[in-house]
């Protein structure tokens, strides 16, 4: 098969063995054990020929010839028992370490890959690779070693072991051999393109169900459901003909290669039959014969099915190792700083950045903030308010410029120390499985009952967490489970609370909570940033009024600064976006 | 599952012919070892090279025929289970298009894609397998011990023991490590769990600096899953050995009952391979059964799943069907004049929820009116409009429209007079066109415009490379969160409702846009009655009529200034967004 193997398979393969050379003693031991094995299960019909030797007609048995090989026999075996088993405990052990060393190996990737990757790509899709992917990839590599090894043995110990008994008879079998390996591999190559073709039908008609059943209920409201059916038969149809030839084509190996099996067995009876009848061979030995054909040819059975199963892993191991392979996020320097005592001095200078080359976002930005100063962004939709955060909390790196924090380079600090300084709440609440304290605690784990309580006091949180029905102890699901998104901000509000971090980044932080529950976190915002240095992204105006400074931007540039007043007074973009609020 | 397979209705031939022709295989499979003895028997001990030479040709017969009645079996097999799953999946789909809210809120519409994805291929596959192999492994396994008591009774006795013997351990082994397989199933999914975690949460994470201790955390869970794996190996490793042992034990017993027999001159040297082959042969099939038994386990739990998909109901079909016809009779909308939403006394109670989501809720809007609905997160604001297109039904009260109740309407007429723009702007792949046209399938472009420049999406649409063809990706992820919401509020418009819902749908636009839209719309020609669903007072402040929502129950129902002066509840919700101090100022200018 290695014929039809392309450089990146290849590639694919050295890895995996790469993997492997960790357990280079359970390899051992499991090839020592396959060729064990092969070797006495190719002996067993060798005896039972020697046996039907002896079995010349009524009352010419031999039976002490044929106790003594019985008995070589059940020895024979157990061993070849005792062998199969510690070989399968070997090759399991194997297959599971390997992917357990996968799978970290992949989810320390993920904790170090740059933001602009796992923004790019859909999160179910890097969990697929690391879950499914991995997986399928183990179900192949335990297959590989347990039946292509074993296999390709047998195969080979066939080939000798019938060698030693008739040359001629054991050319017969060469002969054909060819034939079935062509078959097998001819029809992997035709089913391979076609089961590629369902699996992307299959993704298509799945990103469907997804959109249409996942907004059902604006399908519904536009009574759309005749539409979106009608567009779902169409790849349903498709789906089927590629389905039925993928299905059709791969189960043709079976009878294909069962046929090609039966023509060495006929091969072998004919040739065997008539080298007995002169005399060249005796009966066990035919018989014996027929059982190596059977043996012989079963492996190549099992291997066009594995080869399949070998080549679908072998591409969801790529996809990992792609995954694992990505660029990791720009190392820190080698003497990068660790930023404590924090003051709070920030600086961006020429600062140019977009997410895509080509593209144009943030240009030419500049601002100086100083030590506890609050910051208030505001502009349109779109205007790069996000992005300025995304840069500050450095999950991007500019393209141009330099953000400065109390004079160094971000890009000369550890990442942890940048962080740590930071306090951010994200609109976009975020939340584990796992307990409300927890989920305060994230910031600071050793944190005694009383700081916790006293900060989710503070942020008014304190009362909802009580009527839980387990407190702060209360287990809440996957993202929050049954919190409503109110009380998961307040959640995450208190997460901060906790740390009080020497700056604080608050990215409309409030806008899921209703605006009596917001007036009242805003006194405790008030608190927690005095003295800080504070950003704050904002739809409604009212809650950035106290801001020093707004920053008003449009299109990633800053086209106003100042105070509230001033700005209002100016009667430029700010003052209409505010008095917006009032006149329509 | 059994109900399930009523689709593979139109595949009855296939499905009768499948196992037929697999089980004509494994006949003329059967013959071989016979064939074979004869050849030993026969030809070898008669020095008869033709016979030999002729048997031979019979081999190679049985060969062809085999593989002719086996590729037939798998076209048919192959050709019924696709069909099928092609129909079922056609069936779940539709099925689930016609589940109400209230059933997509208890099932979950991840649970619902699962179902329509890989349960249904696990039931292909299922329902594939079972007409190939079902009939065939028995078949050849009882098969090889009849032919064995063709043979020789005393020898035969032999495959009596063996056979349940070897089926105890097969199945023994697959009954005991099933449970185990479900432990390692959860602890994957653990593992799952925590890398989607880390993904949809990664700003966090770094934000506070815990990779390590996610890293540390993730290595923790996935060497419990080692660890559950490596044991399920151990035991399931036991199968191989412990058949190997059976059989060839039964094939060393065979020998010696064969030797006895040969020595009494009851049985051929010829018979007595025959009976070893035969013997081979079943440990073959029983293991091919027991993988099967597995799949089709699985595929049944799977259908069982999808099936439960069928057994939901939609709620509202019911009284919808039946007065379908009085709906339509009565002509759904009456004439523009009269246009009138009314609530009379409305009461709503989430199916499975303790207590009601709304209480009393009783107004009357006309057409041409703006109605604003404001309260805190959770006081039911979506819960009010949600019953008009009939989303879900009212527990107690009506909810009529032009004086009917919209139970009687025919739901697609009634959902056609009505614009809605959800909260999350929801998308679909596709051009903006071809979203715009979910409105109103044969809408001109001109309409399509018009609706645009209302929602403020004209000047972007514009701008797009191919206008009104530009690509939409899925879920609208190439355009902005304003974009969208915009585009979903042209969509909506396109129709030109007679009632137009704003579910706190311009929160992602910033004040000038939100209210230039809606200004747009009170100068729309068809006058339609809007309602606006908001936390900001300034999105209603100008609505004809303004509902204070507090908890599920209306606690104030006015105008602006009149729930000023007497609404506790507007009054916090407004200062808490404007100061009181400020309040003044702007209210003046207006005055001006």
């Amino acid at each position: 098969m290695a014929g039809q193997m392309d450089s990146k398979q290849r590639q694919t393969l050295l890895k995996v063995l790469r993997y492997m050379k960790r357990y280079w003693f359970f390899l051992g031991l499991s090839v020592l054990l396959a060729a064990l094995t092969v070797a006495s299960t190719l002996y067993l019909p060798l005896l039972t020929g020697d046996v039907v030797d002896c079995l010349l007609g009524a009352g010419k048995v031999d039976f002490t010839q044929i106790f003594s090989i019985l008995k070589k026999m059940g020895i024979l075996i157990a061993v070849t028992a005792l062998a199969q088993w510690v070989m399968n405990v070997c090759n399991n052990k194997m297959t599971y370490q390997i992917v357990r060393d996968i799978r970290n190996e992949a989810f320390a990737k993920i904790e170090i890959l740059p933001l602009k990757y796992i923004d790019a790509h859909a999160h179910g899709e890097i969990v697929s690779r690391v879950i499914a992917d991995v997986d399928q990839f183990a179900d192949g590599l335990l297959m590989g070693f347990t039946q292509l090894f074993t296999g390709v043995i047998t195969i080979l110990g066939t080939i000798g072991f019938m060698l030693s008994v008739n040359v001629g008879i054991t050319l017969v079998v060469l002969v054909v051999t060819p034939v079935s390996l062509f078959v097998a591999s001819f029809i992997a190559k035709r089913t391979f393109t076609m089961f590629k073709l369902q699996s992307e039908t299959r993704g298509e008609q799945t990103a469907l169900i997804d959109e249409m059943i996942g907004n059902q209920k604006v399908v519904q409201a536009f009574s759309h459901e005749d539409e979106a059916l009608e567009q779902f038969d169409r790849i349903n149809e498709r789906l089927q003909k590629y389905s039925l030839q993928a299905i059709f084509f791969s189960s043709i190996t079976n009878p294909a290669t069962r046929f090609v099996n039966s023509l060495v067995y006929t091969g072998v009876g004919v040739t065997g039959a008539l080298a007995a009848i002169s005399g060249r061979l005796s009966v066990g030995q035919l018989s014996c014969f027929l059982s190596y054909a059977n043996q012989y040819t079963k492996p190549f059975n099992e291997i066009s099915g594995v080869v399949t199963e070998l080549q679908n892993a072998i591409a969801c191991a790529g996809r990992v190792f792609e995954l694992i392979g990505e660029e990791p996020q720009v190392p820190e320097p080698q003497d990068a700083a660790v930023l404590s005592k924090v003051q709070g001095k920030v600086a961006l200078s020429d600062v140019f950045f977009s997410y895509e080359p080509g593209q144009r976002l943030i240009e030419n930005f500049n601002l100086t903030v100083k030590p506890g100063q609050r910051v208030a962004i505001v502009g349109p939709t779109g205007c790069g308010k996000t992005t300025v955060i995304n840069l500050l909390m450095r999950f991007y790196d500019v393209t141009a410029g330099c953000i400065r924090v109390d004079g160094n380079d971000i890009r000369m600090l550890t990442r942890k120390s940048l962080r740590a300084g930071y306090g951010m709440v994200l609109q976009e609440t975020w939340l584990r499985s796992g307990t409300i304290r927890d989920n305060i605690t994230v910031g600071k784990p050793d944190a005694s009952e009383e700081e916790v309580v006293a900060a989710a006091k503070a942020c008014h949180a304190h009362s909802f967490i009580m009527r839980l029905p387990d407190g702060y102890n209360t287990v809440i699901g996957e993202d929050g489970g049954s919190l409503s998104q109110g009380q998961k901000q307040l959640l995450c509000i208190t997460r901060i609370m906790l740390c009080r971090p020497p700056m604080l980044i608050l990215d409309e932080a409030t806008s899921s909570i209703d605006t009596r529950t917001e007036i009242k976190i805003q006194n405790a915002f008030a608190k927690l940033m005095e003295g800080r240095t504070s950003f704050i992204v904002a739809h409604r105006l009212s809650t950035i009024r106290n801001a020093d400074t707004i920053l008003v931007m449009k299109d990633g540039h800053i086209i106003e600064q100042g105070s509230h007043e001033t700005l209002l007074a100016a009667g430029g973009f700010y003052a209409n976006l505010y008095n917006s609020q009032y006149s329509c | 599952m059994k109900k399930l397979l009523v689709y593979l209705k139109g595949y009855e031939r296939e499905t009768v012919l499948a196992p037929l022709f697999k089980m004509l295989e494994a006949l003329f499979e059967l013959f071989v070892p016979l064939v074979m003895a004869a050849i030993i028997d026969t030809g070898i001990a008669n020095q008869n090279r033709g016979y030999v030479v002729r048997m031979c040709l019979v081999l190679v017969a049985l060969g062809i025929i085999g593989l002719v009645c086996s590729i037939t079996a798998q076209f048919f097999a192959a050709k019924a289970a696709t069909g099928f799953s092609t129909k079922l999946r056609h069936a779940l789909f539709a099925h689930i298009q016609g589940l109400s809210y209230t059933e997509m809120d208890t099932v979950g519409t991840s649970t619902l894609i699962t179902r329509m994805t890989s349960d249904i291929n696990q039931v292909q596959s299922g329902v594939n397998l079972v007409l190939r192999l079902f009939l065939r492994s028995p078949f050849i396994v009882f098969g090889a011990m009849i032919m064995a008591f063709t043979v020789d009774v005393k020898a035969a006795l032999l495959f009596v023991v063996t056979i349940p013997l070897l089926s105890v351990v097969v199945f023994g082994i697959m009954l005991w490590t099933m449970p185990m397989y479900k432990r390692v199933q959860a602890a994957l999914d653990k593992i799952l769990g925590l890398t989607r975690e880390n993904l949809t949460g990664v700003r966090v994470i770094r934000a506070f600096n815990r990779e390590e201790e996610e890293r540390r955390h993730f290595s923790a869970d996935n060497e419990t899953l080692t660890g559950l794996q490596k044991s399920v190996g151990r035991i399931s490793g036991l199968m191989n050995p412990v058949t190997y042992v059976i059989v060839n034990g039964a094939i060393v017993l065979l020998l010696y009952t064969g030797a006895v027999r040969v020595d009494a001159g009851a049985l051929t040297q010829g018979q007595v391979v025959a009976l070893v082959n035969y013997m081979s042969q079943i440990l073959v099939e029983l293991v091919k059964l027991a993988n099967l038994i597995i799949t089709v386990t699985k595929a049944i739990a799977c259908g069982n799943r999808v099936q439960s998909v069928f057994e939901l109901e939609n709620s509202l079909k019911a009284a919808g069907k039946q007065d379908s016809q009085k709906g339509t009779k009565t002509g759904g909308f009456g004439q523009d004049a009269c246009a009138t939403v009314q609530f009379d006394h409305v009461c709503l109670t989430y199916a499975g929820a303790g207590s009601e989501a709304l209480t009393d809720i009783d107004f009357t809007a006309k057409a041409g009116e703006t109605v604003g609905i404001i309260g805190g997160t959770g006081s039911g604001k979506s819960s009010v409009v949600n019953l008009i297109p009939r989303f879900y039904d009212a527990t107690k009260g009506s909810v009529r429209i032009d004086g009917l109740d919209v139970r009687e309407y025919d739901i697609e007429t009634l959902r056609e007079k009505i614009g809605i723009v959800p909260q999350k702007a929801v998308l679909f792949k596709g051009s903006i066109e071809d979203n715009l046209r979910w409105g109103k399938e044969e809408a001109t472009p001109e309409e399509l415009w018009k609706a645009l420049e209302i929602s403020q999406a004209k000047e972007f649409v514009e701008k797009k490379d191919g206008g009104l063809r530009a690509q939409v990706a899925q879920g609208g992820k190439n355009l902005s969160g304003g974009q969208r919401q915009r585009l979903t509020i042209a969509r909506a418009l396109v129709r030109k409702p007679r009632v137009l819902i704003l579910d706190d749908s311009a929160s992602a636009l910033d004040f000038a846009t939100d209210a230039a839209l809606r200004k747009a719309i009170r100068t729309m020609e068809n006058s339609p009655i809007v309602f606006i669903v908001s936390q900001r007072t300034s999105s209603i402040r100008h609505a004809d009529k303004i509902i204070v929502l507090d908890d599920g129950r209306a606690v104030g129902m006015g105008t602006h200034q009149q729930l000023l002066e007497n609404c506790p509840v507007y009054q916090e919700i407004y200062y808490s967004q404007f100061d009181k101090d400020t309040v003044g100022q702007p209210v003046a200018k207006e005055g001006k």
